[in-house]
């Protein structure tokens, strides 16, 4: 590994997870550096939902080990996760239609005043946190159920950074988004970055990776298949890694003459 | 790893970017519900709601009038203030069942046992106070924590064993109905001191025409302080808020209505202590959902469970409290029933009585589907039942047609709830 600037504020180090007679990840590494953001890719299957729920604490590792600034960690609980400053934006929202932006948003999690809910407060802070993250909703006062899919996975997405977290796992937050909406998401992904979060981003979209990404990391069969930078690799490079065609002159001249990606 | 090609992170555009992003931040999308100020910008908002079936309790206004107005026109004696004070009171036993049911509603759930474990209430307190001489108010605590006990019981085999709520309340039912009986033995009927204090609860009237005027100023100055404060909160916080002359009008009509109400209780025997015990819980335990962040939970376990337990929040012990709420108020209403015929007898809690208050809260707008109602919509559905009954009562119909009636009140109320969820869906609300 080429190490970068400062400690990874999150490395993980020959990591391997088995599920009964199923290993789903073998020896993987991982590096995030703060105000980066790595796109973890792989076909279905590859371990990337694993390894994510690794390190969200939901199912702990069985081999390797976590390093969190530069110190060994063990996270077995996803309250683990939560308290290094891990948030973990899962591909079904977890938000409740029938209640509005504001209550979402602090859902769990309440400001209360003498016992009392402070709507004020928590009205007001959210709209400092759409406004810093530059999220455009109708309104912080009607319900999720209002709101596009894109806007529902903005809040979801708003709704992690509340806890200050370092390290922001978004699992495939454009998958079910239009065009706009999908790049609403990726203007908050470079937001994230800007503020100096490390973010992990899972997705199947090359366009997005391409869009966002500093780094690709891919996996296959639960091995690491390769780390690219994102701007100095072509799609086709990436692909391959993805798909195990053996990376040469000729597959990549193969690609560009047939003119599209075997998948 | 042979192919790592990591290098130094970007840099160089996050500088461009974020300038980018803080100039973006104070435009103002196109598409945003910007709320005009005074009066038009509220005509506005209320088109939009009532485009997107956002109904609230128009429905359920306009019915109680249409229903008014019928038994008007069918019997001068309707509206006269006896019969308006009689159906006060008649309405607060089954409403305060209400709450509890709208409770269990906001979960998305039933509760079918509440006739029953009302009827126990009553037993119980008779049994204890009339029978064992025992001290009326702690009578009347123990039988009330019966039912919250009953709740209690109830949650628990949903929430923590995973029964349906349907079977686990049906079972509630029939166990509860059988426990009553049980404990008002071989006599059948146990009947209540006139002068005792659960008969109180509703015989009693504050007969100084000072109560019920009182009251009103009381409400109506409420409303106007918490609401103007509540604003100038907002204001000072730089929150968008509603304008004064807003806050003064819903104010004044709040006042006209609490006045008219007033006026004709005094025209009668006074302010019923009903009205008032059932006003006080309705205050309470909307305060509780709307302003706590135990409300907040109940709403969130109605919109979404799971969203709710990724939140942190204590999904069984939720189930569980609400269940018993429901139990409580199953109680503390089974009081009032036994209360206004003075006596606990068999048949308590049983015919059409349970049908009643679970008709009484839906009628009153909280869905059937979870995470949506208020306990206001208790008092409004209550409203409805009772009218019809005493209105048919008044015009000597007999309650076969009663049920049919009211039958189909229920199913035009369905009816609405489901197509106001249509046409949420469609306009992207529900």
């Amino acid at each position: 590994m080429v190490h970068v600037s400062a400690t990874p504020v999150l490395a993980l180090r020959g990591v391997s997870k088995r599920f009964g007679a199923v290993q789903a990840l073998t020896d993987v590494e991982l590096e995030v550096h703060a105000g980066e953001v790595v796109a973890l890719v792989g076909d279905n299957g590859a371990g990337k939902s694993t390894l994510v729920k690794t390190i969200a604490g939901v199912h702990p590792i069985d081999e390797g080990a976590i390093e969190w600034d530069g110190k060994a960690v063990t996270i077995n609980k996803p309250h683990d996760a939560q308290n290094l400053g891990i948030a973990t934006v899962y591909q079904d929202l977890a938000l409740c239609d029938n209640i509005d932006v504001v209550g979402n948003l602090f859902l769990g999690r309440e400001i209360r005043r003498r016992g009392v809910l402070d709507e004020v407060e928590m009205e007001r802070r959210s709209r400092e946190l759409l406004d810093t993250l530059s999220i455009r909703i109708p309104s912080v006062r009607i319900p999720i159920a209002s709101l596009s899919g894109g806007q529902r996975q903005v809040v979801a997405i708003a709704r992690s950074m509340l806890g200050e977290p370092k390290l922001v796992i978004l699992d495939e937050p454009t998958a079910a988004l239009g065009v706009e909406q999908t790049a609403q998401v990726l203007d908050l992904v470079e937001r994230l970055r800007e503020r100096g979060h490390a973010v992990i981003l899972i997705s199947h979209n090359m366009a997005d990776v391409k869009a966002v990404a500093d780094k690709v990391a891919v996996l296959r069969l639960g091995r690491n298949n390769g780390v690219f930078e994102v701007k100095s690799t072509s799609q086709e490079e990436i692909i391959s890694a993805i798909t195990g065609a053996t990376e040469n002159a000729v597959t990549r001249r193969a690609a560009r003459t047939n003119g599209e990606i075997k998948k | 790893m042979s192919i790592d090609k990591t290098s130094t992170p970007a840099k160089d555009h996050t500088v461009e970017n974020s300038a980018a992003a803080s100039g973006a931040a104070t435009a103002v999308d196109p598409r945003l519900l910007v709320r005009e100020q005074g009066f038009a910008g509220y005509l506005s908002e209320f088109k939009r709601k009532m485009k997107a079936g956002d109904l609230g309790s128009i429905p359920v206004v306009v019915g109680l009038v249409i229903i008014w107005a019928i038994f008007t026109s069918l019997n001068s004696n309707f509206l006269t203030a006896g019969n308006f004070t009689n159906m006060a009171v008649a309405m607060v036993g089954t409403g305060l069942i209400a709450v509890g049911i709208v409770f269990v509603l906001l979960l998305g759930e039933i509760d079918l046992s509440v006739g029953s474990v009302s009827g126990v209430a009553g037993a119980t307190f008779a049994v204890l106070s009339v029978t064992h001489g025992m001290n009326e108010v702690l009578a009347l605590v123990l039988a009330i924590l019966t039912g919250t006990v009953a709740g209690a019981v109830h949650g628990f085999f949903f929430a923590r064993i995973g029964v349906p709520a349907f079977a686990v309340t049906l079972a509630g039912l029939l166990f509860w109905q059988g426990f009553m009986l049980q404990v008002l033995g071989s006599n059948g009927t146990i009947n209540l001191p006139a002068d005792g204090l659960v008969v109180k609860l509703t015989s009693y009237y504050f007969s100084d025409v000072a109560a019920a005027y009182g009251l009103a100023v009381v409400v109506t100055a409420g409303y106007f302080l918490s609401a103007y404060f509540d604003n100038r909160r907002r204001a000072a916080a730089g929150l968008p808020s509603r304008p004064l002359n807003e806050v003064v009008v819903r104010t004044v009509l709040l006042a006209v209505l609490a006045f008219v109400v007033a006026i004709v209780f005094n025209q009668y025997k006074g302010l019923p202590l009903a009205v008032v015990i059932f006003l006080v819980f309705l205050l309470l335990t909307d305060f509780v959902l709307r302003r706590t962040s135990y409300g907040r939970k109940v709403y969130a376990l109605g919109g979404s469970v799971e969203a709710s337990r990724r939140a942190g929040i204590n999904v069984e012990l939720v189930r569980i409290s609400v269940f018993a709420i429901a139990g409580t108020f199953a109680a503390i209403g089974g009081l009032f029933v036994a209360s206004r015929i003075a006596s606990a007898n068999q048949g308590a809690g049983a015919g059409d009585f349970l049908m009643n208050v679970i008709a009484a809260a839906v009628i009153g707008g909280t869905s059937l589907f979870g995470g949506r109602g208020r306990t206001w919509d208790a008092l409004l559905g209550v409203m409805v039942i009772v009218s019809i009954q005493y209105g048919l009562a008044l015009e000597g119909v007999a309650s076969p047609v009663q049920y049919m009636i009211t039958g189909g009140v229920l199913l035009a109320t369905v009816v609405i709830d489901a197509v106001t969820r249509k046409t949420q869906k469609t306009a992207g609300r529900a």
